[in-house]
C-alpha cells in the first residue's frame, strides 16, 4: 500500500470542522485527577478525543499536559507514586481501572516520545521487533517497508536497513520511533513534544505525515508549540497552571474545541492570552 | 561583582597566585596517586615474575607436582590449574544467573524500600569475610561428608554473589527509561521488555561485573581451605572430589623448605595475575564491540 503525504494543511484553509455530534469519540475522559504523592498534577479534566482527528493538548510548561497524554497508554503507572481518579472510556471501556492490563491497553494506544528513543537495534528490527513479539509474524518484511514508508523514512534507509537505529540523525530516528509505533497498528498514536528536539524540517515531516495518517489513525500530540498545534490539529485543549489554597498549583483544561476556535475566537480570556503570546 | 570589577585596574588579582599554587599541588598530588597505584601494581607484577621465573614454563600448566620428589623430574601444578578452573567455573554458573536475577528483580520490579533493603544484604554479605563463608560451608556441608569441588564453588558462589548482583544493579540502573517506555509503550508485557531491550543493553556491564567477581575469588584461599584443600597430586577435573587449587597450591608451596617449591608458588601466581590481567582486558574489548555494534559507530 503506498501512501501519498499531503502538505501541512494551513488553518485558513482547513476544511470546515464536522459538528461534534457527527464525529465518533474515541476517548470520554470524565473528571480526570492525576496525582503524584499528595500533589495533584491535573484536576477534573473532562474531554472527549475524537476518532480520525488529530488533537493538540497545548499550554504552559508545568501545566500537566505531559502527565495528561501518559493516562491514555496508562504510562504513569511506571511511577510508584502516582494515582488517578476519575475515568477514562477507550470505546466505552474504562481503561484506567485496576482490572485492566495496561499492557493491552498500550497495544492498542501507541506512543511516540519527547526524545527519539529507537532500540539499540537495526533500524529494520527497531521496526519488526514489536510486530515479531506480538506475533504479527507474517510478511514482516511488508510491514516494515510500508511503515517505514508511512513515517516518510523509506527512501532514506532503504539501502541501509541494516545499520543501527542510533546512527540515524535526529529527526530520522523520530520518524523510526513513528514507524515502530504504527508498524504494529494501534488505533490511536500519541505523540508527547515529538517534535521538542527536532529542526524545523524534521518538524514538517512529521506533522505531514500526521497528516497523511489520520484517515487510519487517530492522533493525540502535546506540544508547547502554538504554530504547531495550529498547523496539524483538528481539535486543540488548552491547558493552564491554576493556583488553588496553600500555594497548590495544577494544570486545569481551560478550553477544548476546534483548532481554528481556539486560535481566532477563544471564548476564555486566559486562552486568549496564551495564543495571542502574553503570557506563557 | 560589577562589570567593572572584571576589567582594568580593577581586575581582582589578590588571591590569583595563592589559587594557581594550590591548584598546581592538587593536581601533582592527584597525578603522584594514580603513579603510586601503577607502581604498585608494576612491582607486584615484575617482583613475583622475577621469582618465579625458574618455574615459569608449559611444564608449570602440563605436568602434575611429584610427592617428595628426590630427581629433578620436571613437574608443575597442572592439578591446581585444573582445579581452579573448574571450581571458579562452576562458582561461576551458580552465581552469574542468581546474581542477574536479583538486580533484575531490584531494579525492574521491587518497590523502593524493598530495593534498599536488598541493596543493604548485599552490601553486608559483599562485607563478610572470606573465612567466614568457608567456615559456613564447611560446618553446613562438609562435616560429615568431606570436601569436593562442588562445595569450593558454592563457597565462592556466595562471595560472587553480591559483586554480581550489586555491579548488574547499577548497570540496569544506567539503562535510559525511555528505552523501557519504548518497548511498553508498543505493549510490550514486562518480563520481554526487561529481557530484550534492558539486559541485552547492560550486557556489557553485567560482564564486566562478572570478570571482576571472577578475578575476586579466583585468588580466594581461605574457603577454599576448609571445603576443597585435602588432594592428591592427580590432575582431577571431576568436582564431586576434592580438587587442588592455585590458591591453595601456593600456600602449601610457600609451607615447603625447597626453593624450587618457593619458585613454583610465585610462578602459580604470576600465572593467576596474568589471567586476571586478560579477563579484565577480554571484557573491556568485548564491551567496547557490543557497544559500537549497538550505537553503529
Amino acid at each position: 500500500m503506498s501512501t501519498t503525504i499531503e502538505p501541512a494543511v494551513r488553518v485558513e484553509t482547513r476544511q470546515p470542522m464536522p459538528s461534534r455530534e457527527r464525529l465518533e469519540a474515541i476517548f470520554h475522559v470524565e473528571s480526570l485527577d492525576a496525582i503524584y504523592g499528595s500533589k495533584a498534577a491535573i484536576k477534573d479534566v473532562t474531554l472527549e478525543v475524537y476518532k480520525n482527528l488529530v488533537t493538540a493538548i497545548i499550554g504552559p510548561s508545568g501545566c500537566g499536559k505531559s502527565t495528561f497524554i501518559r493516562c491514555f497508554n496508562r504510562m504513569n503507572d511506571l511511577i510508584p507514586s502516582f494515582r488517578q481518579t476519575g475515568t477514562i472510556r477507550y470505546h466505552g471501556q474504562d481503561i484506567s481501572a485496576s482490572n485492566i492490563d495496561p499492557v493491552a491497553v498500550r497495544r492498542n494506544i501507541g506512543m511516540v516520545f519527547q526524545r527519539p528513543n529507537p532500540f539499540p537495534k537495526s533500524i529494520y528490527d527497531n521496526v519488526a521487533w514489536g510486530c515479531r513479539v506480538l506475533g504479527m509474524k507474517d510478511r514482516i518484511d511488508e510491514r516494515v517497508e510500508r511503515a517505514l514508508t508511512q513515517a516518510a523514512l523509506w527512501d532514506e534507509v532503504k539501502d541501509r536497513l541494516k545499520a543501527s537505529g542510533l546512527s540515524l540523525s535526529g529527526g530520522q530516528q523520530q520518524r523510526l520511533c513513528i514507524a515502530r509505533a504504527i508498524a504494529v497498528e494501534p488505533d490511536v498514536v500519541l505523540m508527547d513534544e515529538p517534535a521538542a528536539s527536532l529542526d524545523p524540517i524534521a518538524t514538517q515531516a512529521i506533522e505531514q505525515l500526521m497528516h497523511g495518517l489520520k484517515s487510519e489513525y487517530t492522533f493525540v500530540i502535546v506540544t508547547h508549540n502554538m504554530q504547531q498545534a495550529a498547523r496539524v490539529a483538528d481539535m486543540t485543549a488548552f491547558f493552564s497552571i491554576s493556583r488553588g489554597g496553600e500555594g497548590e498549583r495544577y494544570g486545569e483544561l481551560i478550553e477544548y474545541d476546534a483548532t481554528e476556535k481556539i486560535f481566532t475566537a477563544p471564548s476564555d480570556k486566559r486562552t486568549e492570552d496564551y495564543v495571542t503570546g502574553r503570557f506563557g | 561583582m560589577s562589570a567593572q570589577g572584571l576589567t582594568g585596574p580593577g581586575l581582582r588579582l589578590d588571591r590569583l597566585p595563592r589559587r594557581r599554587r594550590v591548584n598546581r599541588l592538587m593536581e601533582g598530588l592527584a597525578w603522584l596517586s594514580a603513579a603510586i597505584a601503577i607502581a604498585i601494581l608494576g612491582i607486584v607484577v615484575f617482583d613475583v615474575a622475577r621469582r618465579g621465573q625458574s618455574e615459569l614454563n608449559l611444564n608449570l600448566l602440563t605436568k602434575a607436582p611429584i610427592n617428595f620428589s628426590l630427581t629433578n623430574a620436571p613437574q608443575g601444578l597442572a592439578n591446581a590449574f585444573a582445579g581452579t578452573l573448574v571450581i571458579v567455573g562452576l562458582a561461576t554458573a551458580i552465581a552469574l544467573p542468581i546474581g542477574i536475577l536479583i538486580a533484575i528483580y531490584v531494579n525492574e520490579f521491587a518497590a523502593a524500600s524493598v530495593r534498599n533493603l536488598v541493596i543493604l544484604v548485599l552490601d553486608i554479605l559483599a562485607g563478610v569475610p572470606a573465612i567466614v563463608i568457608g567456615i559456613f560451608v564447611f560446618l553446613l556441608l562438609v562435616v560429615g561428608s568431606g570436601q569436593s569441588g562442588i562445595k569450593g564453588a558454592l563457597s565462592l558462589a556466595i562471595l560472587m554473589l553480591p559483586f554480581v548482583a550489586r555491579t548488574t544493579i547499577e548497570v540496569l540502573a544506567l539503562v535510559p527509561n525511555s528505552l523501557r517506555e519504548a518497548s511498553l509503550g508498543l505493549g510490550i508485557p514486562a518480563w520481554r521488555t526487561t529481557l530484550s531491550i534492558v539486559v541485552p543493553r547492560a550486557i556489557g556491564g553485567i560482564l564486566t561485573g562478572t570478570v571482576l567477581a571472577v578475578a575476586r575469588v579466583a585468588g580466594e584461599t581461605a574457603p577454599l581451605l576448609f571445603t576443597s584443600s585435602v588432594v592428591g597430586v592427580k590432575t582431577d577435573w571431576n568436582p564431586a572430589h576434592a580438587l587442588q587449587t592455585i590458591p591453595v597450591a601456593i600456600f602449601e608451596l610457600s609451607e615447603s623448605p625447597s626453593p624450587q617449591d618457593h619458585a613454583r608458588a610465585w610462578a602459580a601466581g604470576f600465572v593467576l595475575l596474568v589471567f586476571i590481567l586478560f579477563a579484565s582486558l577480554g571484557s573491556r574489548w568485548l564491551v567496547t564491540r557490543s557497544h559500537r555494534k549497538i550505537t553503529g559507530r
